[in-house]
Parts: structure tokens; sequence; C-alpha cells
């Protein structure tokens, strides 16, 4: 059977605005455990690393231009390229490998 | 509206603006991820005005890619948005102590990284129409980039979607990057998590759990390994 688009899309929505929403109502201290606290902090860095790579490299129409777009990104994320740079460069990266190199 | 609120308002849609133009971009892309997903403009339209999540709409599609299961979604949308636990941590810090419940409850709707960093940004406590001024802009710009992206997606030749598709990792990298550059031990964290990454996807074994359900599995086991071997440093947190 097909599961239901509309049924994921209210699990996304809903899960989402719960962890969005619970802490800022319920708890109005900050949590002591320092495990728990540097798990929290460690656990974005690694969901988005994850699924970055090796993603990247399969996004796009060869796996050059992906590769090419990951390094490049990284490049100027490090010189402190805003999101949208990074972002738009990556893109501009891939168009121009796959246009004129590859 | 009470002068002050008013204030903050202006104040928000201000400094929303360019969110909303970069949310427009990286939207876009996710407009593509999700046409490719099989959703439609609508339900992608849908996805991105309940959500307001670009790496848990992107983990999300994924999943109706598959065809997994609910509970698979779920675990997926608390893993992939588990950051946003730590924001609303720190922004019941940042609003007032006796702000009202229903305030509560609409500032949390949109709590992004790039509107809880300008909302941290703001000197003293949050006013609420802060919040509201800058989602004013913030969620048509993700919404309305979302629905073009689906529409548009079909239609642009290959090669500009082929370019379009990394947009969103790109917003990814520039998030990851900036802290490993400051964090020596996050560095090494997000270096371990690649390779492992790429490892699960390289060995045949592997070959039959979905993407979905690897990140699950690399973040927590990552995440939790590194928390117990590294413990962060309160004054490391603040110094960000």
């Amino acid at each position: 059977m097909q599961n239901n688009v509309y049924i994921y899309i209210g699990i996304m929505a809903l899960v989402t605005y719960l962890m969005r929403v619970l802490p800022m109502t319920i708890f109005r201290k900050e949590i002591k455990n320092k495990t728990i606290r540097s798990f929290l902090y460690y656990v974005p860095y690694v969901t988005l690393t994850v699924m970055t790579f090796p993603a990247i490299l399969e996004a796009t129409g060869s796996v050059w231009s992906g590769l090419a777009a990951l390094v490049v990104g990284v490049i100027i994320a490090w010189k402190g390229g805003s999101l949208l740079v990074v972002s738009v460069v990556s893109c501009a990266v891939v168009f121009v490998i796959e246009m004129f190199i590859l | 509206m009470k002068r002050e609120n008013r204030q903050a308002f202006k104040k928000g849609v201000r400094n929303g603006i360019p969110i909303a133009l970069g949310y427009f971009a990286v939207a876009f892309a996710l407009g593509i991820t999700a046409a490719n997903s099989g959703l439609t403009a609508f339900q992608a339209t849908l996805a991105s005005l309940t959500n307001n999540a670009s790496a848990g709409e992107y983990a999300g599609f994924t999943v109706i890619a598959a065809g997994a299961g609910y509970l698979e979604m779920v675990v997926m949308q608390i893993v992939a948005n588990a950051r946003y636990l730590l924001m609303s941590f720190a922004m019941s810090q940042k609003i007032p102590q006796d702000m009202k419940l229903h305030h509560r409850l609409f500032v949390a709707f949109d709590l992004t990284d790039e509107i809880f960093g300008i909302s941290i940004a703001e000197p003293g406590k949050l006013n609420p129409y802060f919040s509201y001024g800058a989602f004013s802009v913030a969620i048509p710009g993700w919404s309305l980039g979302t629905c073009l992206g689906v529409i548009m997606g079909n239609v642009l030749p290959l090669n500009v979607v082929s370019a379009l598709s990394v947009g969103l990792f790109g917003m990814f990298i520039a998030i990851v990057v900036p802290v490993t550059k400051k964090n020596k031990i996050l560095l090494g964290i997000v270096l371990v998590s690649m390779a492992l990454s790429f490892a699960f996807y390289k060995i045949p074994v592997f070959g039959g759990i979905s993407s979905g359900t690897k990140t699950i599995i690399l973040t927590v086991v990552i995440a939790l390994a590194a928390a117990i071997l590294f413990p962060v440093k309160e004054d490391e947190k603040n110094a960000e």
C-alpha cells in the first residue's frame, strides 16, 4: 500500500513544531546534564554532514561537478561566505563545470 | 498595536528581508528535491508553510521518496530537527519570563537557524513582535521559493536543475564549516562523520538500509560518542 503524502507532511509539521515549542513553553530552566547538552550541541553538525556527504557527489550530472561544488563551497564558507553566497556559488560551479569542461 | 511593538515589528521586517531572499533561493532548490521525490507543487508548498525547516524538509522528502514507514519519518524529523530543541531552550532564556502562552506558541512556529540567529542578536529580552516582523517576510519567501522550485524545476533545462540541486547542500556547508573553523574538536567530528558516512555508502552490507535510517544511526552514534568523549565546556559555547 502506498503511504499518504499528507500524513507524511502532517507528521513532519507536528514533530518539527513540537521540538520548537516544547522547551520554550514547558521548561523555563536550562538543562544541567553535561552529556545531554553536549549531545544536543553536536547533533545538528553531524546530521548535516552525513546528509551532505557523499550525497552531494550523486546530486548532479557528474561526480566531478558535485565534488567541485563541495570543495569550493567549503573554501568559501571557511573564508566567511554567508549561507546565500555559499549556496549560489556552489550552484554556479556545477553549472560552469558541466557546461564548459565535462 | 502599541508603539514599541510596532517599532519591533518594523525592525523584524528589516532584519528578515535578507533572510527571506536567501530562503527564496534555497527553497527553490528544495522544491526541485520535492518534485524529484514525487510531491506536487501544492504538497511541497504545504510542507514548507507548515514546517519552515530546510534540513528537516529535505530529510522528510527523502523518506517520502523511499516510501518508508511513518515511524521512520517521526525519528527522522527528531534527528534532523534536534537542533531546534537546543535553540528553543536558548530562546526560553531570551524571552521575558512573563511572556504570554499564545506569544510563546507563535514565536516557536518559525524558529529557524537564521531567525534564531537574529533573535539572539537582539539586545535585551525579545519582543515577540520582532519575530512576527521577521516571519512576515521569511515565511512567504520560503513557501513561494518552494512552490516555484517544483513548477520551474520541470521546465528548466537539465544542466540548470543539476546546478541548483547542490543549493541546499551549499547551505548545509555554510552552517557547518564556520563552526569547525573555531572548534577543532568539531572539525575532527565532522571529518569522522564524512568518513563513516562514505563507508556506510560504499560497504555492500549496509546496502539494504535506507539513507534516512543511515542518517539517524550515524548521527546518534557519532554525536553520543562525541558527547561522552568531548563534553562541551560552557565557556566554549558562550564564546560563539
